[in-house]
């Protein structure tokens, strides 16, 4: 057996799952000149990134640090001497290569060994080696347990070969010896790893913090280590798990970010191997590179990522070309060259994005840059000193120079690229780097005599015609029932939309039915959650990208293949013309091929052998040279089934890309099975290209006949909108990944199976979590043949139409839920009438429903019973303390309904949460005070008051009915106290964006967690995640994030509304997610630093005991709650027409509420009841003893369901150990750092002002490790003055220096500062009445509004003040401000965005997509060149001139300030020129915005 | 869907019932519809429920996909409508007008505004079809050469028939009395369900579609069963729970008093054209009458004694009055026990509750005059009568609604020796009996009920007759396994 350093897989935990998210920088001389000096000056640069890493368990161990610097010749020369007395040859011909080396003495010298022959075999010689000295006695245990021995080894080149080949050789055998030594079966050999190799640069890495760096390699310490570029990285990984090749800088690249594509990506890349031949690479060095092609023994995301960066710059593309091909911005730009919209046409024809969101800084020793992707969500900021000292790092502030030797500072924009040529010594812009790249090659005229647009071929087939007489007859076949038409079909015919439902998802999961189910349904949909952020595919669309091609690939490493053509598909479903035009196709390079995915109904076990039949058909086809293959379903019968077109898809896809030959087809799908835009997407991501629905178009056409949908539509017109719908509704799931574009979602596989088989998986869907077994193709079979013969009955016997469905509302004969109109009486009988026997025969009902089996836990039993008498059990009152209600917020659900909650949940002790939509301050310090308070994204009412009247401050990452999206709440649900309370206007609709925009990974994060630490530090910070695959290590990650509480949500659960697909198709249930995460935080030896809380349709004291079981000791309710309220599960809280005044803000209808809190505390107090009861069965005395005892859980015995049978839930029950220093349930608390926060200084300065409103002013030192500067200030006044604050000034504070994250976060009236230098991102966030001035240093000498001041996601969620920033900020300014007046330079990309109050003054540029999402407040943007006005996002405002009087006073007093404040002359001038530079405002103004207040005027 | 604020735009609206002075002249049905418009108009107040509790337990108990052909009333397509109605209901003419329609109180806007008119809209889509010709005579496409016998032509039995009959088995239903129907054709007035209008046109449609009937022959009586098995794969038994509650009191042996069944069959019967005897005859006319018992049969012996011209009609109950709205002890969507004067009552009856009949009083001839009651007051589940309140009751006629016991015991159940059960009823394991082959559904099988229950049974068994003729799984539509129309 060998020994992994990696951690293995155990129980639900797999490393694969691990994210990993960082600080990343680099200090670079731009002339070359290597000094000593960049290098500390990197490790300085590092060091302080250190808060943007994690510790672990132990506070000594870090997930990684390292640095990657060019060779630093002189020191190598001297130590190769010193140490191994070798003498090298000159700069150039000779290569370092640096290994870890195994301590298992059998593993060290097999391994070297095996380094000594690759060399030799590759015709180079080993001189020898040195053992690179490192102090190990600042490293935590776990780490020095798997510390490798760092040697360096050296390679003469050989003399026949120029130092580009040599470097080549190189690459190989490093490939070679890895892939050597994986193969070598000797113990130990698994920490064997080449972190460089290269006669150019080398690097230094280890599992170490920051500061480590420098302590465990002395090397770097030595004055003449020279070099002029030091790329460092600081890693924060979501587990604490030894693994010292992933540190960071690898061999080209160091990432900030996450490849979210990563699994299509690889496939992709392994399909093109057998197409890759190159004149660089002998086709034996080329064998030698495949088995680590591109990823080397479980690499992360981005160490494959520099695999492939590697791969294809050795092969003879430049650096920047490969990055630029790899991570290429948004290219559908008008304002982009063509030939540059050539350039990346050109190579999407053959390279997927790798998409998500990435900051990646890369050098390959001559030049130095970064890049950042489309979206821009990571922060990356530059500088150049007058001594040509270049820093680029992930904030401003890293290195402190002098303001006066600035002569440059900017930021990456999304998709742009920042490039130093240090023989050039200078810097080159992106717009030339990248015309530069475009024009190298005839692109344009390549694109022109390659691309085939699908609609100029002619029709030379007959498009598909709707045959009427079998249109139900098929739809039966393929299992369509009424909702598919009503829910489904019908709106999206309608308006091109897909329909919105309400109250979660309650119906049985796909293997737990009774009925035959689509195989789609199995698949649950992925997300983003804190290690990546989703986007927004409407407000940010010019990011998304559903143009796809379909053709041949080619040699992945020539520049051009003459002899290949490409088809470009503007969407990938295509209607029946475009399907005849693709079938007809005969000129080009083109032949298509229909390959028939029927099987034989007759004959059992068929679809198997049908599967392989067509699997050697598609073979053949594609042997014969068809460029596009189409799998097809056409030619059902009573004979012939239809294999399900996605198992037929995956088995396709996948045996191409195992045959090498996925990338010389396309794979175009043409079946009746698929409607829902879920089964779109699953064919996609699962590998096809290209879709033609054509049942779906016959039935809308017959309910076009039967006026199912509307009359005034043609059939061309309901098929476009469909196809419109399906559209919209991929890109909203691509997005909640946070993938923008088809090509790179294509075979990424984001999904996570739940009950499907080992082998089906294996098979068919290789490398898709499934991870409680399941079905399999024989049960599939069935089910396909139970669909096929009721359209093909033996003897039709009465008149037979569709299925009734029940998935989406309950219906008779139609799918069980886990409510059903007699528990949910039961339920309202025992709450209201306080009866526990009621409550009894409602337990009874809905654990009995579970014998019908809907959820997971349903599978369940106790075991292990032990009596005790329940005397001996805790007492009820202390176990209704950990129940909390769920996050509904005031405005998806009444008044009524939200106070009775809280004065529920008060009363025992218990928690009520206000959702995120703020909460009345009115109700602070009553009974009404809901002690969670939640932060959304939307961040409505987010005020320092709203937040210190909390006693737990609940982050809302995602949310079980749709994770991974962002809500909307309809203008007409916000009325004038809806709106007071979110700080916006009534009747003007709000937008919660998907991401938090503070958080983009999980350094974001804990930096959010610190913020709210600081505006109350009493309150328990608690972290909302949703269900998934690999959520255990993303808590793990939020554990050494500092959250005190983590709450995993089931995906079923949820009240408000949603899109049909998330409800129903996206997250997983929360008995996976939860026994995920507590087995993984007690791997990590951090379980005891969280509170687990659990919630998702959660009903009985059985659930609450199994919750517990599985590693939750808090536990929330929400849709049981509402029903307890009086809810009747309309399911039409989206409509606003809630019967029973809940989930409505209509009037008439909340007078019928007619809940109450004892309803509400009777629920309580019975489910603690019957868990205590279970309590007392199993022997447990206290919850704290229950936590996590999944040995007293068994799966149910005698299980006879036909495909629940199948299922295996050992990885469920799964026991981790725990080693005896650490807890399985809470029992530390965290350590948040708040006693080194600048504030402590400051609070007592300002002591007296705060106590007695005495106005005092003081001046301060500002760094960039002064994070979150004043939130605790404002905090500690509000407590005092509540919403009101202090008067102006009274606190006022002029700070020097650079602001560090967060600066002025949650500032209050009252409070001033006033900052001369810069500032970092999310300045003054949550901005509510205080003024922030920021203006750069007065002896500076760059252009101020040309030069970034300011960081990313300044003011989001402001709620009132006033800023005046004299300079440039970066991107999404005053996102989510609802009321602050801030005055700017000039701004980046998405300014406004989501804006729904306040001013904005803008005095220079804008970047793209201003104004989007904007429903309130006003911006105005000084337009100077009139040029400005396109760059504005136009979907929801107008773009008027200043035309009264009070707008001009209004413009007019804020420059007025601006000016006073910061002394700008920008507009100074401005103001000089009054009368002729009013005219040139642009004034931004919302529609909806504008309608409402000319209401008011009117009324008025 | 339906308009999603239909239930706030509208109000709902009943059938227009013709006058008292009116209808009483008459023994026809005398309710007017409200126009197509206002129907839809009326659909439209359903609220598409994601939990739809009249398509509930407590709801209707055939599980009537209620919010889709709401739905498509509300969208003007009825023919739609029609079919997703018929999916589940054999019968919607009869229950349409007769049934005590649960799903109306357990309809989620009954919660706290009146529910949608449920039942209105079931018998609007059934005339339509009639009207419109989609009802028409649907025989099966091939038979089975399977043969059953089903004893009984209530609604349970009309409807197992129905159902055998659509998978293509030769059926015949046995009836004992001269025309089919059961309680349908005997036991509920004219008034209420036109016999010839309603019924018969669905018994002529039935027998266009293959069903053979055989009317005056009681089966375990007059032929015997085993000639029935003889020649059947198998046989239903749907007779009905006929064994009325007596009231054994001092003078029981009056003349003029009578079970209310004799009294409804023949003033049906009457209005079918059939006459009596005047030996045999019972009528109302010029009598004072006194109904005992206070549920739905004591109002159609009412109604009909109205008609016929009584002197005075008394319905006397030994509960109490039921209370006029929900109760905590009856909550929504329960079927409430409130009280509603039904419309028989509402033509000139006197009511009287918690009254106890001690004795009846007969003259020298043997008729009846009276009664002796006495008043009581409850108390738990038991009574006491009050001291003082004896008062006599003027009687020449005396009608016993007061429920049925069980099925008549001397017939198929005797000649079979049937196990029953503890009530009286016909004992199943599903819907067989203790001989094989021998099937029972309905109040012989379950106890008194309503007619929507007896199509229920009549549904659920024929699927299990039907498995137990072809031992394969059933094409018909049940509770648990129907598909119906979009």
């Amino acid at each position: 057996m060998k020994l992994e350093c990696y951690p293995c897989k155990e129980g639900l935990y797999d490393p694969e799952f691990e994210h990993d998210a960082c600080g990343v920088g680099f200090v670079a001389h731009l002339k070359g000149e290597q000094s000593h000096n960049i290098v500390a000056k990197g490790l300085e640069l590092l060091a302080n990134l250190e808060h943007r890493g994690a510790v672990g368990a132990e506070k000594n161990s870090g997930d990684g640090a390292g640095i990657l610097t060019q060779m630093p010749d002189s020191f190598m020369r001297r130590v190769a001497k010193e140490a191994s007395n070798i003498e090298l040859p000159p700069f150039g011909e000779y290569g370092v290569g640096v290994v870890f080396v195994p301590r298992d003495p059998d593993a060290y010298s097999e391994t070297q060994s095996i380094v000594e022959q690759c060399i030799e075999e590759l015709g180079q010689e080993c001189l020898g080696w040195r053992r690179v000295p490192t102090i190990n006695n600042s490293l935590g245990e776990s780490v020095r347990a798997t510390e490798p021995i760092v040697k360096q080894v050296f390679v003469k080149k050989a003399d026949d070969i120029d130092t580009d080949a040599f470097e080549r050789k190189l690459f190989v055998i490093r490939k070679y010896a890895q892939a050597r030594v994986t193969a070598s079966p000797i113990r130990g050999t698994g920490y064997f790893y080449m972190p460089s190799m290269s006669h150019k640069t080398i690097s230094y890495k280890g599992q170490l913090i920051t500061e480590q760096l420098p302590l465990y390699f002395p090397d770097l310490g030595d004055e003449d280590y020279e070099s002029a570029i030091a790329l460092v990285h600081s890693r924060f990984s979501t587990n604490t798990f030894p693994s010292w090749p992933l540190a960071q800088p690898f061999r080209y690249i160091a990432h900030n970010g996450e490849i979210n594509t990563l699994r299509g990506n690889i496939n992709w890349m392994k399909a093109r191997q057998s197409l890759l031949h190159s004149n660089l690479f002998t086709k034996d060095e080329l064998d030698k590179i495949y088995p680590f092609l591109i990823n080397e023994a479980k690499g992360s995301d981005s160490s494959v990522l520099d695999n492939v960066i590697e791969l294809l710059t050795l092969a003879g593309r430049k650096l920047p070309h490969v990055m630029t091909m790899m991570i290429p911005e948004a290219w559908r730009d008008d304002e982009m060259s063509e030939d540059r919209r050539a350039f990346y046409e050109y190579h999407a024809t053959f390279m997927e994005p790798w998409d998500g969101p990435a900051s990646v800084a890369f050098t390959d020793g001559k030049v130095v840059g970064a890049t950042l992707d489309r979206n821009g969500l990571r922060p990356s900021r530059y500088f150049l000193t007058k001594d040509d000292i270049l820093v680029m790092a992930s904030e401003q502030g890293a290195l402190e120079f002098p303001a006066e030797d600035i002569v440059l500072k900017g930021r990456l924009q999304p998709g742009k690229m920042f490039l130093a040529d240090l023989e050039e010594g200078r810097i080159i812009p992106d717009e030339e780097l990248k015309e530069q790249m475009a024009t190298a090659y005839p692109y344009k005229e390549w694109v022109a005599n390659q691309k085939i647009n699908l609609d100029d071929l002619p029709m030379n087939e007959e498009p598909w015609q709707p045959n009427d007489e079998t249109v139900k007859q098929r739809q039966k076949c393929y299992g369509y029932t009424v909702e598919d038409l009503k829910t489904v079909i019908t709106p999206m015919a309608n308006d091109a939309y897909e329909a919105t439902g309400s109250m979660g998802n309650d119906a049985s999961l796909a293997v737990l039915s009774h009925h035959s189910i689509n195989l789609y349904n199995y698949f649950h949909q992925l997300f983003a959650q804190v290690t990546n952020p989703p986007i927004d595919p409407i407000r940010e669309e010019l990011v998304m990208s559903l143009t796809s091609y379909i053709g041949s690939q080619g040699n992945l490493f020539q520049e051009v293949d003459e002899d290949r053509n490409f088809i470009k598909l503007s969407t990938p479903i295509l209607d029946n013309r475009q399907i005849a035009r693709l079938k007809g196709i005969d000129k080009f390079n083109f032949k298509t091929k229909s390959i028939s995915i029927l099987f034989d109904a007759k004959k059992e076990g068929d679809m198997k052998d049908a599967i392989e039949r067509v699997k050697d058909e598609v073979s053949r086809a594609v042997a014969d040279g068809y460029a596009v293959i189409i799998l097809s379903t056409r030619g059902v019968s009573e004979l012939l089934a239809p294999i399900p077109t996605l198992l037929a898809t995956s088995a396709v896809h996948q045996h191409l890309i195992a045959e090498g030959t996925r990338t010389s087809c396309g794979l175009v799908i043409e079946s009746a099975e698929p409607r829902e835009i879920h089964h779109f997407a699953t064919l996609i991501g699962f590998g096809a290209n290209a879709i033609n629905p054509f049942l779906a178009f016959e039935t809308i056409e017959d309910m076009r006949t039967k006026k199912l949908i509307r009359e005034d539509l043609t059939q061309d017109e309901a098929v476009s909108n469909y196809i419109t719908a399906v559209g919209k509704g991929i890109f909203k799931i691509m997005s909640k990944m946070g993938i923008s574009t088809i090509r790179s979602y294509t075979g990424a596989q984001i999904f996570e199976a739940v009950g499907l088989g080992e082998k089906l998986v294996e098979k068919y869907f290789k490398g898709t979590p499934s991870r409680i077994a399941g079905i399999e193709i024989d049960t599939l079979e069935k089910e396909t043949l139970m669909c096929h013969s009721l359209a093909y009955p033996k003897d039709i016997v009465e008149s037979n139409g569709l299925g009734v469905g029940g998935q989406y509302a309950y219906r008779q004969r139609g799918e069980n839920h886990l409510l059903s109109p007699e528990n949910i009486f039961l339920l309202q009988q025992a709450t209201k009438n306080g009866s526990y026997e009621t409550f009894k025969q409602y337990t009874k009902t809905v654990d009995s429903v579970n014998d019908d089996f809907i959820t997971l836990r349903g599978l369940l039993d106790f075991r292990g019973l032990n009596p005790i008498p329940i005397d001996e059990v805790e007492p009820v009152e202390g176990i209704m303390k950990r129940f909390a209600t769920g996050a509904m917020s005031y405005g998806s659900i009444s008044k009524e309904a939200h106070e009775t909650l809280a004065i529920a949940m008060n009363s025992i002790g218990a928690k009520s949460n206000t959702g995120e939509g703020g909460e009345d301050s009115a109700r602070f310090g009553t009974n009404k005070n809901s002690k969670i308070k939640q932060v959304a994204s939307g961040r409505f009412g987010v005020t320092a008051n709203y937040l210190v009247n909390a006693e737990e401050l609940q982050i809302k990452l995602a949310q079980g009915a749709k994770p991974g999206e962002g809500g909307q709440l309809p203008g007409h649900k916000v009325d004038e106290v809806i709106g007071a309370t979110r700080h916006s206007t009534p009747g003007v609709g709000l937008i919660s964006p998907p991401p938090h925009h503070d958080i983009y990974s999980i350094e974001d994060l804990k930096q959010l967690i610190h913020d709210l630490k600081n505006a109350n530090v009493n309150a328990r910070i608690n972290t909302k995640l949703v269900s998934e695959v690999g959520v255990g290590t993303i808590a793990a990650g939020v554990a050494k994030a500092y959250s005190d509480v983590i709450l995993i949500s089931g995906f079923d659960g949820g009240t408000g509304a949603s899109p049909q697909t998330s409800i129903k198709h996206a997250g997983l249930p929360w008995e996976l997610g939860l026994s995920e995460t507590h087995q993984t935080l007690v791997k990590n030896g951090l379980r005891g630093r969280i509170t687990l809380q659990t919630d998702g349709q959660l009903r009985s004291g059985r659930d609450v005991a199994i919750a517990t079981l599985l590693g939750a000791e808090e536990w929330g309710i929400a849709t049981s709650a509402l029903i307890v309220e009086g809810c009747i599960m309309m399911r039409k809280c989206h409509l606003n027409t809630c019967p029973v005044g809940i989930a409505t803000q209509d009037k008439d209808l909340r007078a019928k509420y007619t809940g109450k809190p004892e309803h509400v505390v009777n629920f309580v107090r019975f489910l603690a009841t019957e868990l205590r009861e279970v309590m007392a069965e199993l022997g447990f005395r206290t919850i704290n003893e229950m936590v996590g005892r999944v040995d007293k859980l068994k799966a149910r015995e005698g299980v006879k369901h036909w495909k629940a049978k199948h299922l295996h839930l050992e990885k469920l029950l799964y026991r981790m150990y725990v080693r005896e220093e650490d807890s399985k349930y809470k029992t530390m608390t965290q350590n948040h750092g708040i006693e080194d926060a600048l504030d402590n200084e400051l609070i007592k300065t300002m002591r007296d002002a705060i106590d007695n409103k005495t106005p005092i002013k003081t001046e301060i030192r500002l760094r960039n490790i002064n994070r979150t500067v004043g939130t605790m200030l404002s905090a500690e006044m509000t407590r005092k003055y509540g919403e009101e604050g202090l008067p102006d000034d009274t606190i006022y504070i002029k700070a020097n220096g650079t602001g560090g994250q967060s600066f002025g976060a949650f500032v209050n009236s009252g409070i001033t500062f006033e900052i001369e230098g810069d500032a970092n991102d999310y300045f003054g966030k949550g901005l509510c009445g205080g003024k922030l001035i920021l203006y750069p240093p007065v002896n500076s000498t760059f252009e101020a509004n040309e030069t970034v001041i300011l960081g990313n996601v300044a003011f989001y969620g402001a709620t009132s003040g006033e800023a005046y920033i004299y300079g440039l900020a970066g991107e999404r300014f005053c996102v989510r401000n609802s009321g602050a007046n801030v005055v700017v330079g000039a701004v980046g990309d998405h300014g406004c965005e989501y804006m729904t109050g306040g001013r904005v003054v803008v005095l220079g540029e804008i970047g793209k997509n201003f104004g989007a999402g904007m429903s309130g407040g006003i911006a105005y943007i000084y337009d100077k060149d009139d040029n400005l006005s396109q760059r504005i996002n136009g979907g929801m405002v107008d773009l008027d001139k200043i035309e009264t009087i009070a707008d001009e006073d209004e413009v007019r007093g804020m420059i007025e300030n601006y000016v006073k404040y910061t002394g700008s002359k920008e507009g100074d001038e401005i103001l000089e020129n009054w009368e002729s530079s009013k005219s040139k405002f642009i004034k931004v103004m919302p529609r909806d915005y504008k309608r409402v207040l000319q209401n008011q005027a009117e009324e008025k | 869907m339906g308009k999603i604020t239909g239930f706030k735009d509208y109000k709902r609206k009943n059938f227009t019932l013709a006058s008292v002075e009116e209808r009483i002249k008459h023994y026809n049905e005398f309710t007017t519809p409200l126009t197509q418009e206002e129907m839809e108009e009326q659909g439209a107040r359903c609220m598409d429920c994601g939990v739809p509790f009249c398509h509930s337990n407590y709801g209707c108990p055939v599980g009537n996909i209620i919010p889709q052909f709401n739905d498509q009333v509300y969208r003007g397509r009825w023919e739609d409508a029609f079919r997703t109605l018929m999916s589940t209901n054999n019968f919607p003419e009869f229950t349409g007008r007769v049934c005590p329609a649960p799903c109306e109180t357990a309809c989620v806007l009954g919660l706290n505004e009146t529910a949608v008119g449920i039942k209105n809209i079931e018998y609007s889509i059934i005339e339509k079809a009639y009207k419109e010709g989609w009802m028409k005579p649907q025989p099966p496409k091939s038979r089975t050469g399977k043969s059953v016998a089903v004893v009984g032509s209530g609604p349970a039995g009309m409807a197992v028939a129905n159902q055998l009959n659509k998978a293509g088995h030769n059926v015949t239903l046995y009836e004992k009395n001269s025309r089919i129907g059961g309680l349908v054709r005997y036991g509920i007035p004219n008034f209420k369900l036109d016999k010839q209008k309603v019924v018969q046109r669905r018994v002529d449609l039935m027998a266009k579609e293959g069903i053979k009937f055989v009317t005056d022959a009681n089966i375990g009586v007059d032929i015997s069963i085993a000639e029935l098995q003889k020649d059947n794969d198998a046989v239903v038994i749907t007779t009905g729970a006929g064994n009325p509650r007596d009231l054994p009191i001092e003078n029981r042996d009056a003349n003029g008093i009578h079970f209310a069944m004799e009294f409804l069959s023949q003033s049906n019967s009457r209005v079918e054209g059939e006459s009596f005897s005047a030996k045999d005859e019972i009528l109302a006319t010029g009598k004072d009458v006194v109904v005992i018992g206070g549920g739905d049969t004591g109002s159609d012996c009412v109604g009909n004694s109205i008609r016929q011209g009584a002197k005075s009609v008394t319905q006397i109950e030994l509960m109490p009055k039921s209370p006029d709205k929900r109760t905590d002890d009856m909550p929504w969507p329960t079927y409430p026990r409130v009280f509603k004067l039904s419309t028989s009552q509402a033509e000139g009856a006197e009511l009287d509750f918690n009254v106890l009949s001690k004795s009846f009083i007969k003259d020298e001839s043997g008729n009846v005059t009276g009664i002796n009651c006495v008043r009581i007051e409850w108390e738990g589940r038991g009574f006491n009568e009050i001291a003082g309140t004896e008062f006599i009751l003027k009687a020449d006629l005396v009608l016993l609604a007061m429920g049925f016991l069980g099925p008549l015991q001397d017939d198929v159940i005797k000649e079979l020796s049937l196990e029953t059960d503890e009530r009286s009823n016909i004992k199943t394991k599903g819907f067989a009996t203790s001989v094989d082959g021998v099937f029972s559904a309905g109040d012989s099988r379950r106890g008194q009920s309503l007619v929507v229950w007896a199509i229920h049974e009549g549904r659920e068994c024929a699927v299990e007759v039907d498995e137990f003729l072809m031992k394969r799984q059933s094409m018909l539509n049940c509770k648990s396994r129907a598909y119906c129309e979009e």
